[in-house]
């Protein structure tokens, strides 16, 4: 999977002789070095669940949140390096901004997926500047329904049923096909996502995290907000419990 | 425009010849009739919703003083498949705001990929207007159908307020006819209804108003497309004539 650039990969204006860009690549890697983050696009809203990674017990909890809101409606969910995730969350609303200033309605989340996917993509073309080292989640409840978009470092944009990123990547998607998610109702999306987070964390490699949760769906009118905290306590004993489950199963092996 | 002392909306109308920018010499050298006056779409329009799409009218006289420039003028601007725009004021100020604004829409609904909604388009028309209160001279009212809210109808008068309202006039002719729109409209009226409403309005405006005049012309917007009927002046509907 990760193979050496040697000697194409200095800057993002060049091209290898395969014709990968080695930077845009690398951008990736970083990606897959935070902590995971889960979206899943239910029936009637999209839950985001992150697993944030604390390194030391002296951080206040609840500080550097990766769940942020870009306009009342749309939610953000990041993965990667956190400042460049701030001043694209920056961009981001400015987007949103200029959009209601000009045209007088909330601006369509794949409007501003494609505006911030080109904002990322113009970082790729030049030797002087980085790409980004961040895979943005954008999720809203609109007027065809819920929709899900994310953004690579590279500029590209898709919209998801469902979707992990970050270190467990893998184990999460396989975790996420198993959930019949057309027919999934957002308070069990919120449970789910949860569990899906304790059961990828790696308990060896990162002792201690913070679960975030948030929603935005029928149930909150299209408002994007952390979830109440009832409805996290409940997550997250859904998911503790799960666990223990999985525990038990494999002594009964 | 005097912030301090401002005028009501008559007022500013009939303040036209002091406005023109040009022709300063011909005040004092040329006699009143033969200067020559700022074309304005001196006017009656008329806009209503009803259950599935907009009904808009509109007289079709300009005039520049007391010439008539163009007796069928088409005063329902295009701005969308679905949105339209009636324009009442200087002719010249709404023209150019109609062309920007179509303009705008065109390049959103390319980046969006769908039609755009009619609430954004009174929103162009209402910032233009906004941006350039102290220059222009616009009374428009922006009409027209899309998926999200059905039919809409949106005031964007000369200062540049946005409201959306079920019924509206504008122009000159508009306040002939405030008496008319109060005792004869109701809410949940059928289109044919609205259509009468629409035309009768339009035609007892032209009665009474100089700077309205010549036929009616009528669009009726909703989701299957625009209907556009030409009431010619023998058509109109029969008024008391004392």
């Amino acid at each position: 999977m990760s193979s050496i650039g040697s000697g194409y990969d200095l800057s993002a204006s060049q091209f290898s002789p395969d014709g990968r860009v080695f930077q845009v690549e690398y951008a990736n890697k970083a990606v897959e070095a935070s902590g995971t983050v889960v979206a899943l696009r239910c029936k009637d809203g999209i839950a985001f669940a992150v697993e944030k990674i604390i390194t030391s017990r002296l951080y206040e909890s609840g500080s550097n949140k990766r769940i942020h809101n870009v306009d009342k409606h749309i939610g953000m969910a990041v993965a990667g390096l956190l400042a460049d995730a701030r001043q694209l969350l920056t961009v981001a609303r400015d987007e949103a901004k200029q959009y209601k200033y000009d045209y007088g309605v909330s601006i369509p989340v794949k409007y501003l997926a494609d505006r911030l996917a080109m904002y990322m993509h113009a970082y790729t073309l030049y030797g002087f500047v980085r790409p980004f080292g961040c895979f943005i989640l954008l999720a809203a409840y609109e007027s065809d329904g819920p929709q899900l978009y994310g953004v690579e470092p590279s500029g590209v944009t898709y919209a998801y049923h469902g979707i992990a990123v970050g270190k467990a990547q893998q184990t999460a998607k396989t975790e996420i096909e198993k959930l019949k998610l057309s027919e999934l109702k957002l308070e069990d999306g919120i449970n789910e996502a949860a569990k899906i987070i304790y059961q990828v964390h790696d308990e060896v490699k990162d002792r201690m995290f913070e679960l975030e949760l948030s929603w935005v769906g029928q149930v909150n009118d299209g408002k994007h907000e952390r979830v109440p905290t009832q409805i996290f306590a409940k997550a997250e004993s859904f998911a503790k419990a799960s666990l223990e489950e999985a525990d038990d199963d494999d002594d009964e092996m | 425009m005097d912030v301090l002392n401002p005028m009501t909306y008559d007022a500013e109308e009939d303040q036209l010849r002091d406005r023109t920018k040009y022709s300063q010499m011909d005040k004092h050298l040329i006699p009143v009739e033969f200067q020559q006056q700022p074309v304005s779409t001196g006017t009656t329009i008329v806009a209503v919703e009803y259950d599935g799409g907009v009904i808009i009218g509109a007289d079709t006289r300009t005039s520049s003083g007391t010439f008539v420039m163009n007796r069928f003028t088409d005063k329902l601007t295009q701005l969308t498949d679905r949105i339209f725009c009636l324009r009442s004021g200087s002719a010249a100020d709404t023209q150019a705001i109609a062309q920007v604004v179509t303009y705008q829409l065109d390049f959103l609904s390319a980046e969006m990929n769908e039609p755009p909604l009619v609430r954004i388009a009174a929103n162009c028309v209402r910032r233009m207007i906004y941006q350039y209160r102290d220059d222009f001279l616009a009374g428009m009212i922006v009409a027209g159908w899309d998926k999200k809210l059905g039919g809409q109808v949106y005031s964007c008068p000369l200062g540049g307020l946005l409201v959306r309202q079920p019924v509206t006039l504008g122009g000159s002719g508009s306040t002939y006819i405030w008496g008319y729109l109060d005792n004869n409209y109701r809410p949940n009226m059928t289109q044919q209804e609205c259509y009468d409403f629409v035309l009768k309005g339009i035609t007892l405006a032209i009665t009474r108003d100089g700077s309205s005049g010549g036929c009616a012309r009528i669009a009726i917007i909703n989701k299957d497309g625009v209907e556009r009927i030409d009431v010619l002046g023998n058509d109109l509907p029969k008024v008391f004539d004392l």
